[in-house]
């Protein structure tokens, strides 16, 4: 085993510091080093989405990072998103839109859905499933998804001009 | 994943240095191929050379006379996302924004793209077509290479023990010139190309100067074509002199039958892909 490395980022606005071995991905050290568990694990080759994380200023899948290649990063995670106990405009939309049914693709699509309405504040849905493309559902068929993150991006951004 | 140490060099001959007393170690850009490689077992690594602190394998820089350097840890996403590429090199954006999906972009290399040298690497064909070039930088100093004699089987690359890919260069576009990448996939995004052509054009007088055509996913390596190209210099710009070499590049290519086509499909794609790539670069060299 090779020895395990100390490695100091920033999740979700808190300096946090952790141990790893090289060979741990940033998934596993989210999820079972730091305690993260909203990031989920689904294919673990970097085709589904789920374990989409922001990695600085832009968003990766957590599978295909190492957890030492994070050092000095700053990490937004689902945990994120939240202010307390008020729920992020994407979560409320996902909610009242019924974008999810399993969940475990979630956290995947809010952490995308939420770089996608920093970069277009108002997609359009040919734009929305593009930039999507790399977050997997199985469950919802995706139309609700995408009614979802418009709804998020009116709500954030106001109705578009 | 089996245990391997994990390195990252800030300096080039650091990296050489230990790519030269540890041969089986492996390089770490954006570890989209390599991670999943070292997963599945595929490849095995005792230790991770990250390059992403060094410099110069993060340069993404345009002059006007040396044309476009990128760095070969440079992730798609800063391309798609570049002024200048986007208003000069157009169709570089566009395949920066098609491998993989936004996730991917976040950490694929151009340069993994070419060192991965898979057959149906989107980028491969455009920088190509582009005339691009590799810097390698190893033990006994920095040699370039022409992108079309990068690659030299599936998976397999010019690189010798010690070497890595330093960046790719772009000559800066001509006047009135063009290029383009097209690839077929049964699906809008996300998917491996069962055949892309990558093409550039110039153009003076309604009349090609220069041409430049290759193709992925029909040969081990992504396909040069010169003669594509070559037909069409001193043509007039028509459809039938695009058609012209979109059957020489269709003539060159020797794919294989696999899950996500036949031979004689892909065959058929060469030609309509060149063509389609054809017509696009040459409305862009007309808007040039």
């Amino acid at each position: 085993m090779a020895p395990k490395v100390q490695v100091q980022t920033t999740i979700n606005n808190e300096p946090v510091q952790f141990l790893c071995e090289p060979r741990q991905t940033l998934l596993e050290c989210l999820r079972d080093v730091v305690g993260l568990t909203g990031t989920k694990e689904g294919c673990g080759d970097g085709n589904c989405g789920s374990c989409t994380v922001k990695l600085g200023d832009r968003i990766v899948t957590s599978c295909l990072v190492l957890g030492v290649e994070a050092e000095g990063e700053t990490i937004t995670t689902v945990e994120g998103l939240a202010h307390g106990n008020t729920l992020h405009p994407l979560q409320k939309a996902f909610l009242e839109h019924a974008a999810l049914q399993c969940g475990i693709c979630t956290p995947g699509f809010l952490i995308a859905a939420d770089a996608l309405l920093q970069q277009h504040p108002h997609p359009t849905e040919d734009q929305t499933r593009f930039w999507l493309s790399n977050n997997l559902c199985r469950c919802t068929g995706y139309d609700k998804i995408i009614r979802a993150v418009q709804a998020a991006a009116v709500e954030i951004n106001g109705a578009p001009q | 994943m089996k245990a391997f140490d994990y390195t990252a060099p800030v300096t080039l001959p650091e990296a050489v240095g230990l790519l030269v007393s540890q041969p089986s170690a492996r390089l770490l850009a954006g570890g989209t191929d390599l991670i999943v490689q070292l997963r599945s077992g595929r490849k095995e690594a005792d230790l991770v050379i990250d390059i992403k602190k060094i410099p110069e394998l993060n340069a993404l820089e345009f002059d006007p006379l040396a044309g476009l350097t990128i760095g070969a840890a440079v992730p798609c996403y800063r391309l798609t996302s570049h002024p200048v590429i986007q208003s000069h090199f157009p169709a570089l954006a566009e395949v920066a924004s098609w491998i993989g999906g936004t996730q991917i972009q976040g950490r694929a290399s151009l340069g993994g793209n070419l060192c991965n040298a898979a057959p149906s690497a989107d980028s491969i064909p455009l920088l190509i077509a582009l005339g691009a070039s590799a810097l390698i930088a190893g033990p006994g100093g920095r040699r370039t290479v022409a992108i079309e004699d990068f690659c030299t089987a599936p998976g397999r690359n010019q690189l010798a023990t010690g070497e890595l890919l330093v960046s790719m260069k772009i000559p800066a576009p001509a006047l009135q010139s063009g290029s383009s990448y097209l690839r077929f996939i049964p699906r809008n995004e996300m998917d491996i190309a069962v055949v892309g052509a990558g093409v550039s054009v110039s153009i003076a007088g309604g009349v090609f100067t220069a041409a430049r055509i290759a193709l992925s996913a029909v040969a081990p390596t992504p396909l040069f074509v010169p003669a594509a190209g070559a037909a069409l210099v001193g043509q007039a710009v028509s459809p039938a002199a695009l058609e012209a070499a979109a059957q020489i590049a269709q003539s060159a290519a020797t794919p294989i039958s696999d899950m996500r086509g036949s031979a004689a499909y892909r065959k058929h794609l060469c030609a309509v892909m060149t063509r389609r790539a054809l017509e696009i670069a040459v409305t862009r060299a007309q808007e040039n």
